[in-house]
């Protein structure tokens, strides 16, 4: 067997989308299929250098429609596949997304978020949310995670591979070019080291044996003849939507079991609240925050606990209300009041969210 | 030597009748296919993929795996498959829609990249399933839906080329071809061909079928053939356009 790339476990210093390489390396994926766009490019960059030493492949496609189609070719027969992208490259690659939910196909996506809409900046957004969790003709059967530090960034990249092929609905890890961009410390691991067992990959085409004779064709078909026959197909995968649900869905809650006012918020901007809510803390304010890390599924049941003693929310993102729309329809009924802090495209310090906070309280 | 009349061996007969129009040409050339198939021994390791079109109706048509992607997609999907799993055989099955208009990116830059994947593209000069508008291949003054005085070259340009464009930015060890429902054990040796060029790994091998499509054309078995065999062939040269040099 080949070296393992990473031995037990090595502190380091890395950008997000070095991280990325990493992790898709230590969770044993087998080859990138990728298009250039910033912020995302250094996955490719060092995935490509790091590739050809672990015996793994690597794609450079046409654009990002293909990227998309040749990552469900790759995972289909049975390869741990992914690829990454951002913004306008991210609308393009909701056609096969939108795909690899018909057929359940356990591909793995990065998104690093850039501002939009259109070309935009290459910089930073939480603008891919809706699109991300939603994007597509189709009912979002996909299930992504967002992101906070490094550290989650290597973690949940190995974990999008074990979700994808334990639950066989696109997976997704969604970061920003902050992430993608910075460098910080982390622990980096070869996952069994940690008792992380790499799902098993099947192919779901080619496998062995003649067609037709040592055992049925396999003949996947993504079309429809009647509403009612595609009525059922749907039905079928909002069932097993469902069943996954409370398996995958995950979140942070903190503070919140007294707190009056509860910021919410996802990804990056977690930072911001976490260090908020502990000066808030210690000027005597009772806040917490809660932060869906599965964006799909939504993680209802547990943010409607939360917030069940508190008397009001502060929705705080890097969007125009891209997460609130999740949040209020996650909570309907609740009539909490709501506080919106969109920044739509740009960072958010924890000093303005304390400020924010302050304003609120007096 | 008389051409065999009777299904490939590859064929699934549980599927037979297939789901084309009476006249229509897919159903040959999908006859070539599987009887290259069968000669070459492939069955267990072809992956088949079908585009959204007419083309889509293949999904069951072969005891071969095979997988029906979007519109214009199936050369990425096989491109996936096979740089994946190099030891599967990859076709992508499309028609002139999906291969020379929504998907010509994929068509031009696997090509270009000299994919090790076969690519077969029914040339009919309509878009079939969505209901005889115009396609890339539209003869000039040819009349279609979205044509409806007549194809206006000098508006919407000359039929497209699809061949002699691949054969122009593929790289010797590449196959290239343009074949006809109108002959068909040329065209199956043409497939047996392409294939082989993907066993070998020499390069990228693509070959276009003439084929016909009654419903959308509106013409009756005669006029059909006549179509195909003297009005289609006057823009398109069937024969081959790039060979792999024979190995010494
Ligand atoms: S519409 Fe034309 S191409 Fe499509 S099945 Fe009928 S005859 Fe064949």
């Amino acid at each position: 067997m080949a070296e393992k790339p990473i031995q037990g476990e090595k502190r380091v210093f890395m950008t997000g989308n070095e991280v990325v390489a990493w992790g898709a390396l230590a969770a044993q994926a087998d080859i990138m299929y990728g298009y250039p766009i910033t912020p995302q490019n250094e996955i490719m960059h060092y995935w490509s250098r790091l590739a050809p030493k672990h015996g793994k492949k690597f794609l450079q496609t046409e654009d990002e429609i293909s990227a998309g189609f040749t990552t469900i070719g790759g995972t289909i027969i049975g390869a741990r596949a992914f690829t990454g992208t951002s913004g306008p490259g991210n609308t393009l690659m909701q056609e096969p997304m939108s795909m690899a939910e018909m057929y359940r196909v356990p591909a793995v996506f990065i998104i690093q978020q850039r501002g939009g809409p259109s070309t935009a900046t290459v910089i930073y957004s939480q603008q891919e949310v809706t699109l991300t969790t939603f994007g597509g003709n189709g009912e979002g059967y996909r299930i992504v995670y967002s992101t906070a530090t490094h550290q989650e960034l290597f973690d949940y990249t190995i974990k999008a591979f074990n979700t994808a092929w334990k639950h066989r609905f696109p997976t997704f890890v969604l970061a920003d070019g902050y992430q993608a961009k910075m460098r910080e410390p982390l622990t980096i691991y070869d996952p069994e080291a940690k008792g992380i067992e790499m799902v098993p990959t099947v192919p779901t085409l080619g496998k062995e044996g003649v067609p037709g004779v040592d055992r049925p064709p396999v003949h996947m078909t993504n079309t429809r003849n009647t509403e009612e026959e595609l009525y059922e197909v749907v039905k079928g995968l909002q069932a097993a939507y469902e069943e996954m649900w409370p398996e995958v869905e995950e979140h942070e809650a903190v503070e919140c079991e007294d707190a009056e006012i509860i910021i919410v918020c996802h990804g990056v901007v977690t930072r911001s609240a976490r260090v908020a809510v502990s000066q808030l803390r210690e000027a005597g304010i009772k806040a917490g925050y809660f932060r869906p890390i599965t964006l799909r599924p939504f993680p209802v049941e547990p943010m409607k606990q939360s917030i069940k003693g508190a008397k009001q929310l502060l929705m705080v993102e890097s969007a125009q209300g891209q997460l609130a729309r999740l949040v209020k329809d996650s909570i309907y009924g609740s009539t909490i009041p709501i506080e919106p802090m969109f920044r739509p495209g740009i960072g958010i310090s924890s000093e303005e969210i304390v400020e924010k906070v302050q304003s609120l309280i007096k | 030597m008389e051409f065999d009349i009777s299904m490939p061996k590859c064929w699934r007969r549980e599927t037979k009748g297939h789901k084309f129009c009476p006249g229509c040409g897919h159903g040959l050339v999908l006859k070539a296919l599987g009887l290259a198939i069968d000669e070459l021994q492939i069955q267990d390791r072809v992956v088949f993929g079908c585009d959204i079109g007419c083309s889509l109706l293949a999904y069951d048509f072969f005891n071969v795996d095979t997988m029906q992607t979007h519109h214009g997609r199936t050369t990425p999907v096989i491109t996936g498959i096979k740089r994946a799993r190099p030891d599967r055989i990859g076709i992508a099955y499309m028609g002139d829609g999906g291969g020379y208009a929504i998907g010509s990116q994929h068509l031009v830059n696997a090509a270009a990249r000299n994919e090790r994947i076969t690519a077969i593209l029914v040339n009919n000069t309509v878009y079939g399933m969505t209901g005889g508008q115009m396609a890339p291949t539209t003869l000039p003054g040819m009349k279609t839906e979205t044509s409806p005085y007549g194809r206006e070259i000098s508006q919407t340009g000359y039929p497209t080329q699809g061949p002699e464009m691949v054969a122009a930015i593929t790289r010797e060890g590449a196959y290239v071809a343009r074949g006809t429902v109108g002959k068909l054990s040329q065209l199956k040796n043409m497939i047996k061909k392409a294939l082989e060029t993907q066993i070998a790994g020499t390069g990228f091998s693509f070959v276009e079928a003439l084929s016909t499509c009654p419903t959308n054309w509106s013409t009756n078995a005669k006029d059909t053939w006549s179509f195909l065999e003297d009005e289609m062939t006057k823009y398109f040269k069937v024969g081959e356009l790039k060979v792999p040099a024979k190995e010494e």
